[in-house]
């Protein structure tokens, strides 16, 4: 795809950082609000597609590579599962919550009652939805980049 | 769950079957592409009309968005034929 008009790269320039704070919102708080790694990741992909839309397939695919994306794709797939057994070491139970409870990293108990949502609680599944959240920015974008990158060059793969 | 609740989510769907028959009657293949991506944030609204707002988050980013992206890049790559 090639670049578009210098309207549509103000609007795009405008709108990516809210759509990007907006889906690592949803990520950051998957475990008090609706959503989570894969909707945040989603949210997060759909406004680099608005960049790759705006600025064309080859400006994004200098600058960003498809191997390096793998590659994050699969660090998210590698915390996940590290985490999961992790609880396994720490807990005696596959995806045990660990951290829950401990008062250390999210491990705050959350007060009883009608309160105010605490960030600080969870346990694992805030590192969880990270990690998902990396895995489905890296893998949905990745898919997005390439295809718009082999559709505008023949010579491609 | 009042009456207002029934007006709304009817229309909701009735809007959806409409996007949805559109998106099948259009030759242009775009505008075809735009009435799907229509219909799926229609259908994120009845997800959180049902008390769902995960799978509306969910439907609005990969159905309205990213399937909208892919569809029309691939549009790009292909030839228009208007004299069939």
């Amino acid at each position: 795809m090639s670049e578009m008009t210098k309207i549509v790269k103000t609007t795009a320039n405008i709108l990516f950082p809210f759509t990007m704070i907006f889906g690592l919102y949803v990520i950051a708080h998957g475990h008090l609000t609706p959503g989570g790694g894969f909707q945040g990741g989603a949210i997060v992909v759909s406004g680099c597609a608005l960049l790759l839309v705006a600025y064309g397939s080859s400006w994004v695919f200098d600058r960003i590579k498809d191997k390096r994306l793998a590659a994050f794709e699969s660090l998210g797939a590698i915390g996940f599962i590290t985490i999961a057994f992790l609880g396994l070491m720490f807990s005696a139970v596959f995806f045990g919550n660990f951290l829950a409870g401990s008062g250390s990293l999210f491990g705050t108990t959350p007060a009883t009652g009608s309160t105010l949502a605490d960030f600080n609680t969870g346990g694992v599944l805030p590192l969880m939805n990270f990690a998902v959240g990396v895995k489905v920015i890296a893998g949905l974008f990745v898919i997005v980049l390439v295809m718009a990158y082999a559709s505008s060059t023949k010579e491609w793969g | 769950m009042g009456i207002e609740f029934l007006i709304i989510n009817t229309l909701v769907i009735l809007l959806l079957i409409i996007a949805s028959i559109v998106t099948v009657l259009l030759r242009d293949l775009l505008a075809a592409t735009v009435a799907l991506a229509a219909m799926s944030l229609l259908l994120s609204l009845e997800f959180f009309l049902l008390q769902a707002p995960d799978v509306a988050i969910a439907q609005a980013g990969v159905g309205a968005c990213l399937t909208t992206a892919i569809i029309i890049i691939a549009i790009r790559g292909t030839k228009r034929m208007e004299d069939e």
